[in-house]
Formats: C-alpha cells, sequence, structure tokens
C-alpha cells in the first residue's frame, strides 16, 4: 500500500471528481468527497514527505520501466510542494462548506466541489510526476478545471475574467506543450530524468534553445510573471472566495515549482542560467513586478482585487530567489512559496468573511468596521504584516533569506525593488487598516447582518496561526526549503 | 545551564503575562490596573535581581529561528542598564496613566494597558537579546506595539500622525537596518554580539563606513535628523504614551541599539583605527544643535520637549561615534539619566494639560503657585537634563566631554557644550515663568490629582538621587569598559 503513495496522491482526488458528480443531488456529500480528497492527499503528502530523507522515491506507472513508461518521482524538491497544496486544499475544503453555499446557486455547488476535485489532481499530478507530456496534461487540467471555477464567481465579471484567463492560459499551455515537443524531436524521450541525460550532449542546438523559451514562456503565463500577469487580478478578484483562496495559494506555486523542476533538473542549470540568459531576465522581470505589482495594490479599491496585485508583486520575490540559482537563492524562492501560500489564502479568506458578511470587499465598504469584526481584520493585519515583511511573521522569514541571497550575489538593484516593494505594501496594508479603523462607519448599516461562520474563521486563523508561527520558528519551512534547494541544485536529475 | 538563567526569559514574560491578565480582567479596571502595576513591579524585582550576576554572561537560548540562526538572550552591562530603566520607569507610568486616563476619560483603556505592557516585553527582548536577528525581532515588534498607542484617540491628527511614525521607522528599519544586519551576518557569518566587536577584522574601512551610515541611520528610534520626523509626529497621542516613547521604551530602545552595534558589533578600536565613525559624528553635531534650536522656537509645550529629546538623543549617538570607552560609558549614563529627566518633564506637561488645560508655553505663566509641586519636580527634571549639579545629568554630561576631549575633538565639545547652553534657553524659561510671572487669568484650580503627582515627584527624586549613584549605575559597565 505505502508503495502506492506517489499514484494515490493523485488517484484519490481524481476519482472523487466523478463521485462529486454523481452525487451532485447531495449537496453536503459533495462537499464531503471534496473535504476527503483533500484530507487524503494531506495524509499522503505528509507520509511522503517523511520518506524521502533517504533519497527520492521513483514510482513506475502501471509498472512500465521508467523512460517508457510514465514515472511519478517524489524528492526533497517537491515535497515541500505537496504538503503547501494538500494543506491548503484541507484548509479551503473546510472553509468552502458556508462560503460556496453563500456565493454560488445551489445547483452550481456540487460542480464546484467537482472542479476543485479536479484543480487539486491537476495540481498534485503536475507536481509529482517525473514526465514532460504528462506535466502538459496535469497543467490542463487544473487550468481547465479552474477556467471553470472563476467562471462560477457571483457577479457577472466573473465570465470576462474566466474568459480571459482562458484564452491567455490556453496560450501558455500551447507554449509549454510546443516547447516539449521541439525537446522531444531533439531527444526523442519524455521522462525528466532521461531528458536531461540525453540534453547532456546536445551543446548549442537550436531547437533546444527553442524549446527552453518556449517553455519557460508558457509557464510564466502559469506563474503569472510580469508581463504575464494580465490573467492573475480578474481571475483572483471574481472567483468565488474558497476558490480564490485555494487558487491564490497554490496554484502560481505549482507552476513556480514546474519552472524550477524544468530549468534544474531537465534542461540543466547550465544551459539556462549561464549559456542563456534566464536568470538576468528573470531578476529584472521580478524587480519589475515587485514595482509594479505592489504600486497598482495600492490604489485598488476592492480588497481582492489589491490581494491579487499584492500577488503579483510576491511571486516577483519568488522569482528573483529561484533567478539567482543559488542555493541561497533558490531556498529563498521556496520559503517564500510556502509562506506566502499560508499568508495569502488567510488573507483571502479573510477578504470572502467579508464577502459573507458584507456583500462586498470594496474598501470603502469596509469603513469602521475594524471593532465590528475583530477577528476577521485581526487576520488581515496579522497576515498583511506578512505582506510586509514585519517580525514576527512567516513574511520576515522570507525577507531575511531573500536579502541575504541577493546581498551575497551582489544583486543590488533587486534588493532595492524588494525593500522598496516592502514598503509600498506598507502603503497598501495600511489603506485597509485605516478604512477599517480609521473611518466612520456608514450610518445605515444594518446591524444584524449573518455572524460570520465559525468554521470559516477557523480556516482563517488556522492559517494566520501558522504564519506566525513560521515567523517565530521558521525552522520547519527553512529546513524544507534548503532541502528543496539541495535537492534541485546537488544531485541533478533526480 | 544555571539557574539564574532562566531569569532572563522571565524577564521578557512577566509583561507578557500582565498583557494577558490586562484583557482578561478588562470588565474590572481597577483589578486590571492592580495586574498592571504588579506586574511592573515583579519585573523590576526580577531585573533588579540580575545585577549581581552583570558580569557572569548569563545567556538563554530560545530556539533555532532558521537554520544557523538562533533566538537567544544574553545578558550584558549595557542591556543591563535599558532593562532596568525600563523595568523601573514602567509601573511608575502605569499609575500615572491611570490616573491621566481616568482624569480624560479615555475609550478603549484596556487596549491601551495590553500594548502598554507588550511594548515593555519588547524593551525586555531588545535589551537582554544576544545577537542582531534577536534584536531586530524585538525592535520591530516594539514599533508595531507601540501604533496602537501613539494613535490611540483616533481622530484624523492621531491618523496622520501614526502615518508618519509607522512609515519613517518601518522604512528606515525595512530599508536601512535589515539590509545592513544582513550585511553584517554574510560578512562576519554570525549575528552574535561580541565583546572587541563582531566585524573586527572582517571589512574595509570603506565598507565599515558605509555600514556604520546604515545602522545609524537604520535605527529610526534613535531620531538622528533626518529620520527624527516620528517622533514630533507622535505627539498626538496620550502623554503617558509619550512619556513612554520618549523616555522608558522607544527611543531608549533605539539609542541602546546603537550603543550596542557600535561597541558589540563594529568594536571601539575598530573604529578608532579605521576612523568609520568619524562621517557620523557631523551628523549626530548637526541634530543635537539643530533640534535644540527647534525647541527653542517651538511654543507647543509636548513638541518642544520631543525636539529636546532628539537633541538630547543626539549626545548619546556622538558618544557612539567618538567610539572612546569614556564617551561609551557617558552615552550609557546619559540614557538613564536623561530617561528619568525627560519622564518627569512628560509626565510634567500631561499634568498641567490634565489640570489646567494648558498645551503651550506662553500659557504657562504664573501656574507656579497652583501646581507647585508639578513645576519644583519640572526644574528639578530640567536642570538635570541640562546637566548641573546636584543632579544625575552632570556625570553623563561629564564622562561625554572627557570623551571628546579624550578623541581630540574640538569641535564635539564644543557642540556638547552650546547643546547644553541652548537646553537651558529652552528648558529653565518654563518653570521660570510659571513661578515668576503673574497668572495671564485668575487660576482656578490647584494641584493636579495625587495619581498623576506621586509619580512625577518620584521620578524627579530618581533625578538627584542618580547624582549621588552615578557610580553604582556604571559599575557593572566597569568590566567590559575601561572607565576613569
Amino acid at each position: 500500500m505505502t508503495a502506492h503513495l506517489p499514484a494515490l496522491q493523485v488517484l484519490v482526488p481524481l476519482g472523487c471528481a466523478p463521485l462529486c458528480l454523481l452525487l451532485r443531488r447531495f449537496r453536503t456529500v459533495t462537499w464531503l468527497v471534496f473535504l476527503l480528497a483533500a484530507l487524503s492527499s494531506l495524509a499522503c503528502a505528509v507520509l511522503l514527505a517523511t520518506r524521502v530523507d533517504d533519497g527520492p522515491l521513483h514510482y513506475e506507472m502501471g509498472g512500465w520501466p521508467a523512460p517508457y513508461g510514465i514515472e511519478f518521482v517524489v524528492a526533497g524538491f517537491n515535497t515541500p510542494v505537496l504538503l503547501v497544496v494538500s494543506v491548503v486544499a484541507v484548509v479551503a475544503a473546510v472553509y468552502a462548506r458556508r462560503s460556496v453555499g453563500d456565493e454560488v446557486d445551489d445547483r452550481r455547488a456540487p460542480l464546484v466541489y467537482t472542479c476543485l476535485c479536479l484543480t487539486l489532481t491537476g495540481l498534485l499530478g503536475l507536481t509529482v510526476t517525473g514526465d514532460v507530456f504528462n506535466a502538459f496534461v496535469f497543467l490542463e487540467i487544473s487550468s481547465l478545471s479552474t477556467y471553470a471555477l472563476i467562471a462560477m464567481g457571483r457577479r457577472r465579471r466573473a465570465l470576462l475574467a474566466s474568459f480571459r484567463y482562458l484564452v491567455i492560459g490556453t496560450v501558455g499551455a500551447t507554449f509549454v506543450l510546443i516547447g516539449i515537443g521541439f525537446a522531444y524531436a531533439v531527444t526523442g524521450t519524455l521522462n525528466m530524468a532521461d531528458l536531461a541525460d540525453r540534453l547532456t550532449d546536445l551543446d548549442g542546438n537550436r531547437a533546444l534553445y527553442a524549446a527552453v523559451v518556449f517553455v519557460f514562456v508558457g509557464l510564466a503565463v502559469k506563474m503569472a510573471v510580469f508581463p504575464l500577469h494580465a490573467w492573475l487580478p480578474a481571475a483572483y478578484g471574481e472567483a468565488p472566495s474558497a476558490v480564490s483562496t485555494f487558487l491564490a495559494a497554490a496554484s502560481t506555486k505549482v507552476a513556480i515549482y514546474v519552472f524550477c523542476r524544468f530549468a534544474f533538473t531537465v534542461f540543466g542549470a547550465g544551459l539556462v542560467f549561464t549559456t542563456m540568459p534566464v536568470g538576468e531576465v528573470g531578476l529584472l522581470l521580478a524587480a519589475l513586478a515587485m514595482l509594479v505589482g505592489s504600486a497598482a495594490a495600492c490604489f485598488q479599491r476592492d480588497l481582492k482585487y489589491l490581494l491579487a496585485w499584492s500577488s503579483v508583486a510576491q511571486i516577483g520575490y519568488i522569482v528573483a530567489g529561484i533567478s539567482l540559482a543559488t542555493a541561497a537563492g533558490v531556498s529563498a524562492g521556496y520559503l517564500h512559496v510556502i509562506n506566502h501560500a499560508v499568508i495569502k489564502g488567510a488573507l483571502f479568506g479573510a477578504a470572502g468573511l467579508l464577502v459573507l458578511r458584507l456583500g462586498s470587499a470594496r474598501l470603502d465598504d469596509l469603513a469602521g468596521l475594524g471593532r465590528r469584526m475583530p477577528w476577521t481584520f485581526a487576520a488581515i493585519v496579522v497576515t498583511g504584516l506578512g505582506l510586509v515583511g514585519v517580525p514576527p511573521t512567516a513574511g520576515f522569514a522570507s525577507k531575511w533569506a531573500l536579502v541575504s541571497a541577493l546581498l551575497d550575489a551582489g544583486a543590488w538593484p533587486v534588493l532595492v525593488a524588494v525593500l522598496a516593494s516592502s514598503l509600498l505594501a506598507l502603503v497598501y496594508v495600511g489603506r485597509i487598516v485605516e478604512a477599517a479603523w480609521f473611518r466612520d462607519p456608514p450610518a445605515d448599516l444594518p446591524a444584524d447582518q449573518p455572524r460570520a461562520p465559525v468554521s470559516m474563521v477557523a480556516a482563517v486563523w488556522a492559517l494566520v496561526l501558522l504564519s506566525v508561527y513560521f515567523g517565530i520558528d521558521a525552522s520547519l519551512p527553512g529546513g524544507l526549503a534548503d532541502a528543496a534547494a539541495a535537492a534541485l541544485l546537488g544531485t541533478g536529475g533526480a | 545551564m544555571r539557574d539564574v538563567d532562566v531569569l532572563l526569559p522571565i524577564a521578557v514574560a512577566i509583561p507578557l503575562l500582565t498583557v494577558g491578565a490586562v484583557l482578561a480582567l478588562r470588565r474590572h479596571p481597577n483589578a486590571r490596573e492592580t495586574a498592571s502595576v504588579l506586574g511592573g513591579l515583579a519585573l523590576a524585582a526580577t531585573v533588579l535581581a540580575l545585577w549581581p550576576s552583570a558580569g557572569e554572561d548569563l545567556r538563554f537560548e530560545l530556539w533555532s529561528w532558521l537554520p544557523g540562526l538562533s533566538l537567544e538572550f544574553a545578558l550584558e552591562p549595557l542591556g543591563l542598564l535599558f532593562a532596568t530603566v525600563a523595568a523601573v520607569l514602567w509601573p511608575v507610568t502605569t499609575v500615572y496613566a491611570a490616573g491621566y486616563l481616568r482624569a480624560e476619560g479615555e475609550h478603549g483603556q484596556t487596549r491601551f494597558f495590553a500594548f502598554f505592557a507588550l511594548t515593555i516585553a519588547a524593551a525586555m527582548w531588545i535589551a537582554l537579546s544576544a545577537n542582531l536577528i534577536t534584536l531586530f525581532i524585538g525592535y520591530e515588534i516594539m514599533t508595531l506595539a507601540t501604533w496602537p498607542l501613539v494613535t490611540h484617540t483616533g481622530g484624523p491628527n492621531a491618523r496622520r500622525g501614526g502615518r508618519t511614525y509607522l512609515a519613517v521607522l518601518l522604512t528606515t528599519s525595512i530599508g536601512l537596518l535589515l539590509p545592513a544586519i544582513v550585511w553584517t551576518w554574510l560578512l562576519a557569518g554570525s549575528t552574535d554580539f561580541r565583546p572587541g566587536g563582531l566585524l573586527a577584522g572582517q571589512a574595509g574601512t570603506g565598507v565599515l563606513t558605509v555600514l556604520f551610515a546604515l545602522y545609524l541611520f537604520g535605527i529610526g528610534k534613535a531620531a538622528l535628523m533626518p529620520v527624527h520626523r516620528w517622533l514630533p509626529a507622535a505627539m498626538v497621542a496620550p502623554t503617558p504614551v509619550s512619556a513612554l516613547l520618549h523616555a522608558v521604551a522607544v527611543v531608549k530602545a533605539g539609542v541602546f541599539t546603537v550603543l550596542k552595534v557600535t561597541v558589540s558589533v563594529f568594536g571601539l578600536d575598530t573604529l578608532t583605527e579605521t576612523g568609520a565613525a568619524a562621517p557620523m559624528t557631523w551628523v549626530a553635531a548637526f541634530t543635537l544643535l539643530a533640534a535644540a534650536v527647534v525647541a527653542m522656537r517651538s511654543d507647543n509645550l509636548k513638541r518642544r520637549l520631543a525636539y529636546s529629546t532628539v537633541s538630547q538623543l543626539a549626545y548619546i549617538v556622538l558618544a557612539a561615534t567618538l567610539a572612546r570607552d569614556v564617551a561609551v560609558a557617558g552615552g550609557a549614563l546619559h540614557l538613564v539619566t536623561h530617561a528619568f529627566g525627560k519622564i518627569t518633564l512628560f509626565l510634567c506637561a500631561g499634568a498641567i494639560a490634565v489640570t489646567a488645560h494648558r498645551t503651550r508655553v506662553s500659557e504657562l505663566d504664573g501656574l507656579g503657585r497652583a501646581m507647585p509641586w508639578t513645576f519644583a519636580a519640572f526644574l528639578v527634571a530640567s536642570v538635570s537634563i541640562i546637566g548641573l549639579p546636584p543632579l544625575g545629568g552632570t556625570w553623563s554630561k561629564w564622562l561625554l566631554l572627557l570623551g571628546a576631549a579624550e578623541a581630540d575633538q574640538v569641535v564635539a565639545l564644543v557642540v556638547l557644550l552650546v547643546g547644553s547652553l541652548l537646553a537651558l534657553a529652552y528648558l529653565l524659561p518654563i518653570p521660570g515663568r510659571a513661578f515668576f510671572r503673574p497668572p495671564l487669568e485668575p487660576v482656578g484650580h490647584g494641584e493636579a490629582r495625587p495619581a498623576l503627582v506621586a509619580p512625577l515627584i518620584l521620578t524627579a527624586i530618581g533625578c538627584v538621587a542618580l547624582f549621588f549613584a552615578a557610580d553604582a549605575v556604571l559599575a557593572p559597565l566597569a568590566g567590559t569598559l575601561e572607565l576613569p
């Protein structure tokens, strides 16, 4: 049984998806199925994480040996991502019951859970697979279900956001496929480790360069790296709150992991960062993302859009760390993948609580609510400070790691961008705080609003407390990130 | 680990427990304030119990924060002085704050006392931290914990003041101090404070000069110009908070960090040999004089006191930049004497505001007869800050002058003296007006209520006591610094 853990990690949520659809008459049961899918993937992820210390686990799908059949690989570089995705999935599941019930039409709620199961399948599959074409398939599974999820937002604008993401996302996925095609054309293999082996003989091959460019540009769309981020703000802003909580925390993170996997263990750091200027381009785009994302966040009027723009900037931090291609840099990137997932998940969750209670997350509508909804706003403040990166929040640990990696590599201009972006984060978080505490509440505020459901508050606060814990004792995420960096840089094609 | 090591985390835990007690007792104001005062007394007792162990190198490791970096407490003389100041003045300020807030009928008193205690916890954390990373965490927690206090009144002014406060302090700490600390870590491979300096022999003159400037401007709480703006902006806070900011915790955390970084990160010998601190001497000297001039020209009493603080802090920073044992000892002593002096001045200003509803210097004429204790205390504290005998400030200024002379810094020497003359000019007219000018209009009130007067008399007595006890205060420092 335990030998099949890598497969179960993906197959359980995959099997749960049609189950949700079959049981669509029983809304609560479909929710329960998704919760079970999330819990089982968490269990698998934890079990796998405890087993990779002795070396990477290889699993042959259907018993077909590696270069021919599809292989799943679990190693130090993807266990943190598996953990992040499944923890967030569990939290989102707990959160979704009341949130989806409130925001989505009853008839469509089972569809939300079906699509959530599929997204979870796609993201987990993308993380464990050791085969490039299989990665594309999982990428499409997660993307298609995500388009559907976004379209189920409560406003009509959600349809537009979904369509926009559909167009941009499909272009991105196609680019990835073209890149994989080129790589297949020059090597004749789709297995990642095998590709890495064969690519070493292909020095100076133009088709290979084209493959690298296509794959990375396609992934950059999925990662929402500036300037390919245009789909993100509306997608996160319009999706149902439970969905944006899950996507904001998990989906771009997985794309970032896939970027690392391709860069370090398929194409190889020598080709990507020495022969080709991916590192320099990455640093430049990361710096721009930080500045543009944070600045744009300062001017948003809707809390969910504000948080989405902040995500664009925070992804810049992660990309900056990885683009350094040093152990410290990659570790800093991974650390922020973990910390930002926790922080942004909590923030979108809190925004969802506001939507539930006020019917909107516009900053103007938050005036004077700090005293009425102390728990929700305390959550926003604590995690908001994490975005700024002040101790004792998780954001500080990431910032420390990133600043030291950048200083060590002598990347001064990027360092300045990181610090400037942190200060802009202070401005946009400050706007929320001032709206909530320093403005007078509107006179016509109804006195008997629905109380925030305990399950949603508990889900949000679980992430908030986790973020504080990772701030005062960062050794757990720090250790995972260091192990991931070592696995990516040290052993080559695992 | 020895038993006495546990006192270090206990000193941080006591104010944290007080936060919990304050929140738990939110429905019972009297019990809540009693808890605060008891917490303060317990903390004072704990910190005083650390004095006999000053030279014993107490340590307590909390946990490893990131691989290779651990959060750790250690006791050393400078930190002990800062911790003692904060711990002793906390209960005094609490009694005063209770009297003040009730007289004003302020809202949110529970929140006030909770964040007050949290600030003290941060002060203890900073004072006892054994490395830069631990210190930085405490430093930022203090900034965040004081922000709700600064904006306590909640109006548009409070919002504006709070914005400046947070913007300046966090911009400097994130933008300058954090990179400086990380850079230090990369240069030295550690962030531990070491006698003789962590960076000794690790970097060239140019790097040290830049790094020293990054630290001094990055430690915004030390209020060196041009990063001093937060201090006058924070004047929107209720007066007990101003007392806390100016005397007990915040600015003292700033100058303490400056002294600590100078002594234990750079090392006095390294700074003397390389001259890396020399450019900052000029910045400190400019701040010292400019702030004093602004103070002289301010009619608003709290604003005058705020700029006086900026000027007096520059004394301590100047002492650090001189990089001489005597000067640093003078700076450390000034941290203590100025704390007692300035807290007295602010407590007086608050008593005047609550009782006489006057906030401008020009409105104080003739109040001395109605409020003799308050203005007598004001006079005593003023003289101490100016540095005249028989008050505590005498010795700190004396040591500072000695340090400047030893460093052959004639300009610094002159600046120190002129600064004191300016202090004379901006402080003494206040009690002078109160005692010797006829009242503008008939005075319809007497002395402030006892909860306000008792603390300020206590701290004024402290100013006098420091004149006689300066040797005892400096005794722990003798182990690490050469004193005359």
